[in-house]
């Protein structure tokens, strides 16, 4: 058995391009459906732990998929809004602690995300360097954040216009990086925090500008009455909110009315959990309230549905390679008959000679099942940190 | 010793028939079989070392004869006692020279490799002159020197009987002479009995007999031999 596990040995190791696509073709025959259904797994697990670790979201009506893929996971469309007075309901309903979120604007590809100091503590962040938010203007970024884009604490972020062709749309905002949060391994690495007002600066509801009641503003002035001044279009936005400046930005309008897009409820126990859910089942609401969890599992449930048919193609696939390598396994055997005739006339034994071709089989497929095991061992190992750094 | 007696073979297709009413050959001989193609001198070697079968007749070699053998006991007689020299060397290309000596020892577990055999194959090889060629893969090397690593795959074994089918069949005028003298000396040396399968009329006077195979009359038919 060794001499002839020797004997395969060396054919394999001569024929190294033949050997190298029998291995690769048995490996990935072995792994793709293991390493799916391990990748799969993993994915699924890191979406639920994010949606078990939130309890209720309350959106505009619309979709619960959209609403939770945004609240969440800071992806995909922003859902419609709401306003910020539905945060002020949660909030004075006693039933529940209210994270207000607006996660609407971008800053470089990242995510900004308008919210409260109560969302770092409900999160559980902590900041690595520098401090957190302070005031009106500045941003904390997620670590992956401040590793894509090399800043940190003192330097300056720059949110995104939603389009350059909007010459009246939102314009960017200069933001102060205050701090850098830890790794927490989560959506939240990679997103940019501003306080809820910082956000509503960025779309234009809070803005500052010069004192137009001020004598030296007298050329920036339009109309003027008894109780308003309206500039002119000389009049500059501050891009940028300072300490020199902070004074001159104010509300217009009512801030309840401001747009937010979820706001997270932190019900103290199920049973407020259950009277707050009973507060948004008239159909005439116009918000709703969602429970993370089972949006996502409607989510992982067509995702299995998807896995279901992708391990079936992969399947086919696998027995169509299998079809293949046995085909090569057989014309290797054609090619070696006269090797075998010569061992048959030197005096080689039926067995012995047997062992030899069928090691040559066996090696391919340890090898192959092994290096598919040395995969998997790598995919459940790493693939939730690929998984992390691809959907998060 | 080698004697066979009342030999009748045929292929089972084509009109080939062999019959060889009677044919010893003495121990430690150098016998050479000569005569035109399909005559059936490759056919008699291979039933003298047992690889094909008789449909009628007795061969006995070395005292044991091989037609009442099974495959198995077959196999292991020939590789213990037979060492087949072949016109296209029959190298494995995939194994070194080394390893190509050593294949007895891997194929059949009568066989027992160790590091005597091991020495033993390095001094073989040695003493045919690719002693310095052990680690190369057989596909390296020149005709002469392949056909030298089949002598010595034969020789290893120690057999006391050697069959060589044209063995110089396709070496040029200096290698046959080498490869000849190899197979003579260690036929001397010992005392084995030593059939090649030669059309090299020249090569024959070195042999102690000739067995031509123009005096056995073949025929499809049942002819008689002489």
């Amino acid at each position: 058995m060794t001499d002839a596990l020797y004997l395969a040995w060396r054919y394999l190791a001569y024929h190294k391009v033949k050997t190298a696509i029998l291995v690769t073709s048995i490996t990935l025959i072995v792994f793709l459906p293991v390493g799916l259904r391990v990748l799969v797994r993993q994915s699924e697990e890191q979406l639920t732990a994010r949606a078990e670790a939130t309890p209720l979201l309350v959106g505009a009506k619309g979709s619960p998929l959209e609403l939770a893929l945004n609240s969440l996971y800071f992806e995909g469309d922003v859902p419609e809004t709401m306003r910020y007075a539905q945060a002020v309901r949660v909030d004075t309903s006693g039933l529940a602690l209210a994270i207000p979120l607006y996660v609407r604007f971008e800053a470089q590809g990242h995510p900004i995300v308008g919210t409260t100091l109560e969302y770092f503590q409900f999160r559980g962040l902590q900041v690595a360097s520098g401090t957190g938010l302070t005031m009106l203007g500045d941003c904390v970024l997620g670590a992956r954040v401040a590793e894509a884009l090399d800043v940190g604490p003192g330097d300056r972020v720059v949110s995104s216009p939603e389009s350059v062709f909007d010459l009246a749309g939102v314009y960017p905002l200069g933001m102060h990086v205050r701090g850098v949060l830890d790794f927490s391994d989560s959506p939240d690495d990679r997103a940019i925090f501003v306080d809820l007002k910082t956000a509503w600066v960025i779309e234009g509801f809070v803005h500052g500008h010069a004192d137009l009641s001020a004598p030296e503003a007298r050329g920036q002035v339009l109309q003027r009455d008894s109780t308003n001044v309206v500039g002119n279009a000389s009049v500059v936005q501050y891009q940028e909110i300072t300490a020199e400046n902070i004074e001159e930005f104010h509300f217009h309008g009512d801030q309840a009315e401001y747009p937010i897009t979820a706001v997270i409820a932190v019900p103290p126990d199920q049973r407020a959990r259950t009277i707050l859910r009973g507060r948004y089942s008239s159909p005439d609401d116009l918000v709703q309230i969602v429970e993370p969890t089972s949006v996502i599992d409607e989510l992982l449930d067509a995702v299995l549905t998807v896995q279901t048919f992708v391990i079936a193609a992969v399947a086919v696939v696998g027995v169509s390679t299998l079809a293949t390598a046995i085909l090569v396994f057989m014309l290797s055997l054609r090619l070696r008959h006269r090797e075998i005739e010569t061992m048959r006339k030197i005096g080689g034994s039926r067995a012995s000679i047997g062992w030899v071709m069928v090691s040559e089989i066996v090696v391919v497929i340890v090898v192959g099942v092994v290096l598919a095991g040395g995969l998997t061992v790598l995919t459940s190992r790493f693939g939730s940190a690929v998984i992390r750094a691809v959907i998060f | 010793m080698i004697t066979v007696e009342s030999l009748e073979f045929r292929y089972a297709e084509g009109d080939f028939f062999l019959r060889i009413p009677e044919l010893a050959i003495e121990e430690g001989v150098n016998v050479a079989f000569i005569g035109p193609s399909g005559s059936g001198k490759t056919t008699l070697l291979n039933l003298i070392a047992g690889i094909s079968l008789p449909r009628a007749g007795r061969i006995v070699t070395n005292d044991v004869e091989l037609t009442l053998l099974d495959d198995g006991a077959r196999r292991n007689f020939r590789i213990r006692n037979i060492g087949l020299v072949f016109q296209e060397f029959e190298l494995l290309e995939y194994l070194t020279v080394l390893d190509n000596i050593l294949l007895p020892y891997r194929i059949n577990p009568a066989m027992r490799l160790d590091q005597t055999v091991r020495g033993r194959a390095t001094r073989l090889a040695e003493g045919v002159g690719i002693g310095d060629k052990l680690s190369r893969y057989a596909t390296k090397l020149s005709q002469g020197e392949k056909q030298r690593v089949a002598v010595c795959r034969a020789l290893l074994p120690d057999p006391t009987i050697i069959l060589a089918d044209e063995p110089t069949g396709n070496l040029d005028p200096n290698n046959k002479g080498r490869v000849l003298d190899i197979l003579f000396e260690y036929a001397a040396r010992a005392g084995a009995t030593l059939v090649t399968v030669t059309h090299d009329h020249e090569l024959v006077g070195r042999f102690g007999r000739t067995v031509d195979f123009r005096d056995f009359h073949q025929s499809a038919r049942g002819g008689v031999g002489v």
